[in-house]
């Protein structure tokens, strides 16, 4: 399709069209080594994912603000029977909701901007079983933007290192 | 932790339509793993006209038509010519679980405006043979397209990937046990060795869950529901035309929540807390609406995608206080012959995979007193239920059935709920 732009991540197809202009200016900064998330200025909320609308006042203006890439896991699933041929060879993976230190509580209690990402390595491979077990609930975290195209990079989880971590963070009961 | 307020839901729905529609005829095909072998165009016209049949209704009398899916279906107007049917209305939606409620309320409201008298409900589908429920298959094989980059990218497609941070967090925020989860299978497994028409009637243990292989942590094999071949069909009238056909008890439609919603359904994890579900919100709507509460309800249909669906709508319909919900159900409370039996067919996780409706069929037969269950016919035509539900018994029909709920799930931001009464 015209004007569609594709890539290729762990042998599985991801597009965009072109007129899907929020996904692919996301992307697109996420390619350069920016995250950076849509901000309402009339209120200063900032929201994840992307959306066409301010999702607290429904304003249409918008503007693309960088925010740090750092934050505290709020929940996660481990992956042991992939069902995408692409993760087969990587289980068990996890898909981590970190909890950014931007906003978080803001601008109700219960809210925070909760990104998803898998657990990778520093350098932004999918995390070895190893380094699955080390990982809980209550784990630091920083963002790593693994590239794949020119035009998409996807925001993925890797162990803060330089952080200060719970002492056990919380994983679920069976190993 | 504090939820924000649900106080400004307004729940103001027209109560003169409480009691005033029934489900006047319910049937089924068989629940099977590959076993039958036909289209859903095959499997719907069956269960619609066992529907028909069980509502002492002619093509004459149905007029109306609902469906639900997710392209996984055949559309009512080729279901309506194999059964002669000539309809005044039709609707062919998107959606999964928690549509049976919800297209309840419609056809209700459907029939009020006058469009047509009498609904038949369907869902068809080759959950095991052609579209995989799990998402196996040609599902997780299409390219990852605009929105989906923020979940299929990650691996996070299947409705048990899609869920578990919900289920994780429950177990973080509450103390929530694999073990006290684990009973729900194990419930509705003993409920299924009742149900001749079950798909899995072995009853299984807790170390039987426990031992099962890891899905998607915190699911093990034996938490997720099974993927089978079937259709199933409802058949929603005015009261008064459903007892021109139909003698006996009917099962009268009290109170209804169709697809209610927490915030940000966009990408519902951006609004906490996450642990609790949409049934938080939408008990605002079926329990003012029916004009009783949790107390009263005599058997649940809580729905079962998951062990943990069940336990999770039971605690945020307020069966029992919220983060307590592991014990209500280990406590011995859902099941048959404890005080509020749950899913007494065996449900999703052992009866069969039907996005809901095999639940409601259930609970229309526990209301008319007429559940399938192995107990012998007497002279009389009918089913000599003995209510024994010792071990090793084969009676599911529970004793003196006034109120049931359904609790519908979609996915932890979505459910519909009915409540149901006998009359």
């Amino acid at each position: 399709m015209p004007g569609q732009i594709t890539a290729d991540h762990l042998g599985m197809t991801l597009t965009i069209d072109e007129l899907d202009h929020e996904n692919r200016e996301y992307f697109a900064y996420c390619a350069k080594g920016e995250f950076r998330l849509q901000k309402n200025p009339n209120n200063g909320l900032v929201r994840y994912p992307p959306t066409t609308r301010c999702p607290w006042t429904g304003d249409a203006e918008a503007e693309w603000v960088p925010v740090e890439g750092k934050g505290t896991v709020y929940s996660y699933n481990e992956v042991h029977h992939a069902i995408q041929p692409a993760f087969k060879a990587v289980a068990p993976y996890m898909l981590l909701l970190v909890e950014l230190d931007t906003q978080k509580g803001q601008p109700s209690e219960m809210e925070g901007l909760r990104v998803a990402g898998n657990l990778v390595t520093a350098d932004g491979e999918m995390a070895p079983p190893e380094l699955v077990k080390r990982i809980g609930i209550g784990s630091r975290m920083r963002m790593v933007l693994k590239k794949i195209s020119d035009e998409i990079a996807l925001p993925m989880w890797t162990l803060d290192e330089d952080a200060e971590q719970p002492a056990k963070p919380w994983r679920y009961a069976q190993e | 932790m504090t939820l924000s307020s649900v106080s400004d839901v307004d729940a103001t729905a027209p109560k003169h339509l409480a009691d005033q529609f029934s489900i006047v005829g319910v049937g089924e095909t068989t629940y099977s793993r590959g076993g039958t072998f036909r289209t859903t165009r095959a499997m719907a016209t069956e269960a619609i006209s066992k529907a028909m049949a069980d509502a002492n209704m002619t093509a004459e009398d149905v007029d109306g038509m609902l469906s639900y899916s997710s392209g996984d279906s055949t559309f009512s107007p080729f279901i309506a010519g194999d059964l002669g049917i000539r309809l005044n209305f039709y609707m062919d939606v998107f959606g999964g679980g928690s549509s049976t409620e919800a297209l309840i309320g419609i056809a209700m409201g459907v029939i009020e405006a006058g469009m047509c008298k009498t609904v038949a409900i369907f869902r068809s589908m080759n959950g095991f043979s052609q579209v995989r429920i799990g998402g196996t298959g040609a599902r997780s094989t299409v390219p990852v397209k605009g929105d989906e980059l923020h979940s299929r990218a990650y691996g996070w497609q299947a409705a048990g990937q899609m869920f578990a941070p919900t289920f994780m967090r429950h177990m973080y925020d509450y103390g929530t046990t694999p073990e006290q989860v684990a009973t729900v299978k194990v419930t509705h497994s003993q409920h299924a060795a009742r149900n001749p028409k079950a798909y899995y009637n072995k009853p299984v243990t807790v170390d039987d869950v426990l031992s099962s292989r890891f899905i998607v942590k915190p699911l093990h094999l034996l938490d997720c529901c099974v993927e089978t071949d079937n259709a199933n069909c409802i058949i929603v009238t005015k009261a008064e035309r459903a007892r021109d056909h139909r003698s006996g008890p009917h099962a009268l439609i009290r109170s209804v929540v169709g697809r209610c919603c927490k915030p940000r359904i966009d990408m519902h994890y951006q609004h906490g807390p996450i642990s609790t579900v949409a049934g938080h919100y939408a008990k605002e709507i079926l329990w003012p609406n029916a004009g009783l509460g949790p107390e009263d309800v005599d058997v649940t249909g809580a729905y079962d995608a998951f062990t943990f669906t069940s336990m999770l709508q039971l605690e945020d319909y307020g069966f029992c206080k919220k983060g307590e919900g592991g014990q209500y159900v280990s406590d011995g409370t859902i099941k048959l012959g404890g005080k509020r039996p749950n899913n007494t067919s065996g449900g999703h996780l052992c009866e069969g995979y039907t996005h809901g409706i095999n639940m409601v069929i259930e609970n229309v037969r526990q209301l008319r007193g007429e559940i399938d269950d192995a107990c012998p016919i007497g002279p009389d035509g009918k089913r000599q239920h003995t209510h024994d539900f010792s071990d090793g018994g084969s009676c599911r029909q529970v004793k003196d059935v006034e109120v049931t709920a359904n609790l519908g799930w979609a996915m932890p931001g979505t459910g519909s709920a009915m409540v149901m009464v006998k009359g």
